[in-house]
């Protein structure tokens, strides 16, 4: 083992001289109580690190032992249902063997190595195996069937294998023999964290992540394999809609990264995941999650390696053919933390303080999403949910802007919704998504043909709304013609039966798309008829019934849309007839 | 045996520099002895080589580069905590000023902490009763919870802070394991006094732990000011289980001290001068709030910051609100109406109110009802702009019902006496009486059925 000698101190960043052997983004073991560190500089002797621990109490002169391989995770059964700080060592294991607060110098630890699990063998003594090939599967949790592969890099025949049975992470299954080579197969494998795991191709993206979140199913969809920023400042709703996104999108896997976030944040997730049912099997949800956590007080070189750790793990599921959606609350600290370290470096700032490479270590984390062939044959894909936490609210800051050029979807959140309470609070004016056009077929044949027809005539109402809007501001709502001021009606209820959606009620907080698109029908409905109705000169006050337009507005707790929709038909037939006899008796 | 360093390198700022230094640690505290005029203390904060960085907290001032000696300790800085802490007074460094005597105690403790494992974590839940209505019923603060009141300078922080202090903490029937930290960051001598004489007048100074640095301490011992508090609130939460308000004013001096010494360090700066790892070092702060299993106590933080020039978007307030659990806004123009507590709902916000509120917790009807006001007075906002522009009476009769409720929101529900303090029955009781004054219609963020519960069909 390689070593050198600290010499030089300061926060998270360490220099060390006799560091000539050692290689760039080296994993090392920083002073006498073994932080966790990484090589980020090399410049003659002097090797520059940033340490993934407090350094609190570390001296000059103290070693830095290299590990001969960089910063990487082990992956392998274990993974789901569980917890892990920002270089993959698990919270609930350090939590049980001491104390309530994190002690630096733990080691690297990750995966249970003495758990046993029940391995069922697919591969026999003969079979020619490539990488990524399936050989044995164990049933990680009630949900996920973990596939154990071949690592990238490896293929050969199998010369000896185990049967099924108990074994640990650790222990051979297999041996393959390639050239004479031999290669020994276990259930886990290790992988660096900043390299891409390879796949065979990248596939189109033309599938929905069903969100049940009306705006964003509806309005600004989400893709599997896509990427979408939720910017908002604070008091915005970013995590909630983050945890939304966790608790209900139809992946398969979750990946959440609290990255210098709240600590009550992961012990709500962590209290209340695995007591939610997944709507569509009913388990819970926490088996089908993974927690990475970086509070905001955990060292802050983690934090720029947890979205890493998140990321490969995502990877790793991906290769067994899973739909993984990844969330990152928040991107914006992991920039602060690039930033942090590149002050410290003494580096030239950019935008803000921020390093220079920000935007493309930004694009790099959001290309690992996709749909993808992967090197089995599967296919499987990764989403990448990027919550942005702007400084002052501003949309113009720099990773906001970054982030906005690499991101498929953009969900604007915004403080005035918020502060109306108006949830989830996304601005329909400022949002997109550029998937609306690669999900028109997914749309078609899974919701209805007019879903995407229905979806423009509803956001240009939304438009006109906000036209309108700049004139009631000037002038009061009187002044406008009956059928703008029904334009301002309907848009109302829009937004209210629609747009807002309760996260804390049984029902409404997960609504399944052929129930958006029934409750679409039943405005568009309304909107149809009173529009006619108008035409035909009936009166506002007549047309905009309270209590027929209270029921609408309630119609996602009462979910009685054949009726409503029977009923808007009653309502406005009556109203007509009887405008249409009125009329006849004038003339 | 301590090896003495007697020549300095380097004086500037709050900084000297070392030469020559064989065993430093990184962040370990050193004793400084200024000839005349006693002893200082100061923190490692940068080692290159044997060359060493050394932040004092008193100051340099007085300090030349020959005649003074510095020793290492050896390790972070560490104070000596038992029960006796409670009913004194500390200075910004942890130091005795009540002239009642050091702290004996066998223990002692780093001031910075560690993170609190997510997994050791218990969600907070349970709501604390403040008596005050706008508190209660839409920002409800829950055990555990950080909840900072963003202020201005004028405002009346401190009042609403020694209220909540005075109703929140002695009326329960664990009053007897009730303690709270105060912690003042370069706030002046009358606003200390202010607390001084409000927690006598409560009776409660024998729970109360305080750690002064007025505006007049050295500017440098701000920075540690705040981590003695929660190190000291740590220790009586989760070691002696009790339930702990710690109170800690103003942020803001705090985070100027922060930017002071970064500045002097030659720092890369972000926004405003402000240091890039702001964010970072104020969380090692508010995050050290919370409730940890089986410990039996908890840490509930009230923070208070006055915002330079009352914007809200100022990076002290801006990267508070992003750490903390919501946030209580106090708004200038309420004041000059006359009402207090001048509580701006709109922008304030409670987390996890969410989860400590409703049925088995506070009422039913709380969730929904709460919403429903913020929807109403968010309304009522819109409605004021109109009228401004068109006059009130052009305004539409429903929009006049709106006004209304406006002027009844701000005069009956928010408005309220230093020294009152209202039931949660009775804050929510005055929200549905406020609803009275809308048409039926207009609330549609009600489960029908509770409407029809509480005004009748």
């Amino acid at each position: 083992m390689q070593e050198g000698k600290i010499i030089y101190i300061n926060g998270p960043v360490v220099r060390a001289s006799g560091m000539r052997g050692f290689t760039m983004r080296e994993m090392v073991m920083v002073g006498e109580k073994k932080l966790i560190g990484e090589v980020i500089a090399l410049n003659k002797d002097v090797a520059t690190i940033q340490v993934y621990e407090e350094t609190s109490g570390v001296r000059v002169g103290e070693p830095v032992i290299g590990t001969g391989k960089p910063l990487t995770v082990k992956l392998g059964p274990g993974i789901i249902g569980n917890i892990f700080d920002g270089i993959e060592r698990p919270l609930s294991r350090i939590y049980k063997e001491g104390s309530a607060f994190i002690p630096p110098g733990i080691g690297l630890i990750s995966l249970d190595e003495e758990k046993r699990w029940d391995v069922e063998i697919l591969a026999k003594e003969g079979d020619y195996l490539n990488e990524g090939d399936v050989f044995a599967e164990v049933a990680e949790t009630s949900m996920i069937v973990h596939k154990v592969m071949v690592p990238p890099g490896i293929k050969g025949r199998v010369i000896s294998v185990k049967s099924s049975g108990n074994y640990t992470i650790n222990e051979v299954l297999a041996v393959l023999e390639d050239e004479g080579k031999t290669f020994e197969l276990r259930m886990c494998q290790e992988w660096p964290v900043r390299e891409p795991r390879p796949v065979k191709k990248r596939m189109a993206i033309e599938k929905l992540l069903v969100t049940g979140q009306r705006v964003i199913d509806t309005f600004f969809p989400l893709a599997k394999g896509g990427t979408a920023a939720i910017p908002g400042g604070f008091g915005t709703g970013k995590t909630i809609t983050q945890h939304q996104l966790a608790k209900w999108s139809d992946a398969d896997i979750i990946v959440y990264i609290g990255c210098g976030e709240r600590g009550n944040e992961m012990t709500e997730v962590l209290e209340d995941f695995p007591k939610l049912e997944d709507p569509r099997t009913g388990k819970p949800l926490m088996d089908r999650t993974v927690l990475i956590a970086n509070t905001s007080n955990m060292p802050v070189a983690a934090r720029e390696a947890s979205i890493y750790t998140g990321i490969t793990i995502a990877e790793y599921f991906r290769d067994m053919g899973y739909n993984v959606a990844l969330m990152a609350d928040s991107t914006s600290r992991w920039a602060e933390a690039l930033r942090e370290i590149a002050g410290r470096l003494e580096e030239m700032p950019a935008e803000e303080g921020y390093p220079a490479y920000l935007a493309s270590r930004l694009a790099q984390f959001y290309e690992r999403a996709g749909y993808f062939e992967n090197l089995n044959g599967s296919e499987g894909s990764i989403t990448i949910i990027g919550a942005v936490s702007p400084a002052g609210g501003d949309f113009s800051e720099p990773v906001t802007q970054a982030t906005k050029r690499v991101v498929g979807a953009f969900l604007a959140l915004d403080r005035e919704l918020a502060h109306a309470r108006h949830f989830p609070a996304i601005n329909w004016l400022l949002s997109y998504s550029g998937y609306v056009k690669m999900l028109g077929d997914w749309y078609a044949q899974n919701v209805a043909d007019d879903f995407l027809s229905l979806r423009a005539k509803m956001l240009s109402l939304l438009r006109e709304e906000n036209k309108l809007m700049d004139i009631v501001k000037l002038v009061g709502e009187d002044v406008l013609p009956d059928d703008q001021r029904l334009v301002l009606e309907i848009a109302r209820v829009l937004k209210m039966a629609y747009l807002q959606q309760n996260a804390y009620h049984k029902e409404d907080s997960f609504v399944p798309l052929e129930r958006q698109y029934k409750m679409l029908k039943v405005i568009e409905k309304l909107y149809d008829r009173a529009t006619s109705a108008i035409k035909k000169g009936i009166p506002l006050a007549k047309v905009k019934n309270e209590a027929l337009f209270n029921d609408i507005i309630m119609m996602k707790y009462n979910l009685n849309f054949d009726d409503l929709s029977s009923k808007i038909d009653e309502y406005f037939d009556k109203l007509e007839s009887m405008y249409k006899e009125g009329a006849q008796y004038e003339s | 045996m301590k090896v003495r360093y007697i020549k300095l390198e380097q004086v500037e700022g709050p900084l000297i520099v070392l030469q020559d230094v064989k065993e430093a640690a990184y962040d370990e505290i050193v004793e400084i002895e200024v000839p005349g005029r006693g002893m200082r203390m100061g923190k490692v904060v940068e080692i290159s080589g044997d060359k060493v960085i050394i932040q004092v907290f008193e100051g340099t001032s007085g300090i030349s580069l020959d005649k003074v000696s510095v020793s290492f300790t050896g390790s972070p800085m560490r104070i000596p905590l038992s029960k006796e802490i409670l009913g004194r007074i500390f200075n910004g460094i942890a130091k005795p000023i009540d002239g009642a005597g050091e702290i004996y105690s066998e223990k002692t403790y780093d001031i910075n902490g560690r993170p609190i494992n997510p997994v050791a974590r218990l969600y907070p839940r349970n709501f604390i009763r403040t008596g005050i209505s706008a508190i209660d019923g839409l920002i409800t603060l829950i055990r555990g919870q950080k909840l900072p009141i963003f202020s201005g300078d004028g405002l009346p922080h401190n009042e609403l802070a020694a209220q909540i202090v005075r109703q929140a903490g002695i009326s329960g029937e664990e009053s007897k394991n009730f303690a709270v930290v105060f912690a003042a960051m370069g706030i002046k001598h009358d606003e200390a006094d202010f607390f001084v004489r409000s927690f006598e007048e409560a009776g409660v100074m024998d729970r109360v732990v305080m750690f002064l640095n007025l505006a007049d301490d050295p500017v440098v011992e701000r920075i540690i000011t705040p981590r003695c508090a929660l190190t000291a609130a740590e220790y009586l939460a989760f070691e002696r289980g009790m339930h702990v308000l710690v109170i800690m004013t103003d942020m803001t001096s705090y985070c100027d001290a922060l930017r002071e010494i970064s500045s002097a360090r030659e720092e890369v700066p972000s926004r405003k001068g402000y240091p890039g790892y702001m964010y970072s070092d104020l969380a090692t702060l508010y995050e050290r709030a919370g409730i940890i299993k089986n410990s039996g106590g908890s840490i509930t933080q009230i923070p208070i910051l006055t915002m330079p020039n009352d914007d809200i978007t100022h990076p002290i307030p801006d990267l508070t609100g992003y750490i903390t659990e919501g946030q209580i806004v106090l708004s200038r123009s309420l004041y000059q109406l006359g009402i207090y507590p001048p509580i701006d709902v709109l922008p304030s916000l409670s987390r996890l109110m969410k989860d400590g509120i409703g049925a088995g917790y506070t009422r039913e009807d709380h969730p929904d009802l709460a919403n429903q006001i913020f929807a109403a007075y968010s309304r009522v906002q819109e409605v004021r702009a109109l009228a401004q522009v068109i006059g009130e009476e052009e305004l539409s009769e429903t929009d006049k019902c709106y006004m209304e409720f406006g002027r009844r929101f701000e005069r009956i529900f928010l408005s309220q006496k230093f020294d009152e303090n209202r039931s949660i029955e009775k804050t929510l009781d005055i929200m549905w009486d406020l609803l009275k004054v809308l048409p039926r219609s207009e609330i549609t963020r009600i489960d029908p059925a509770l409407v029809n519960k509480y005004l009748g069909k």
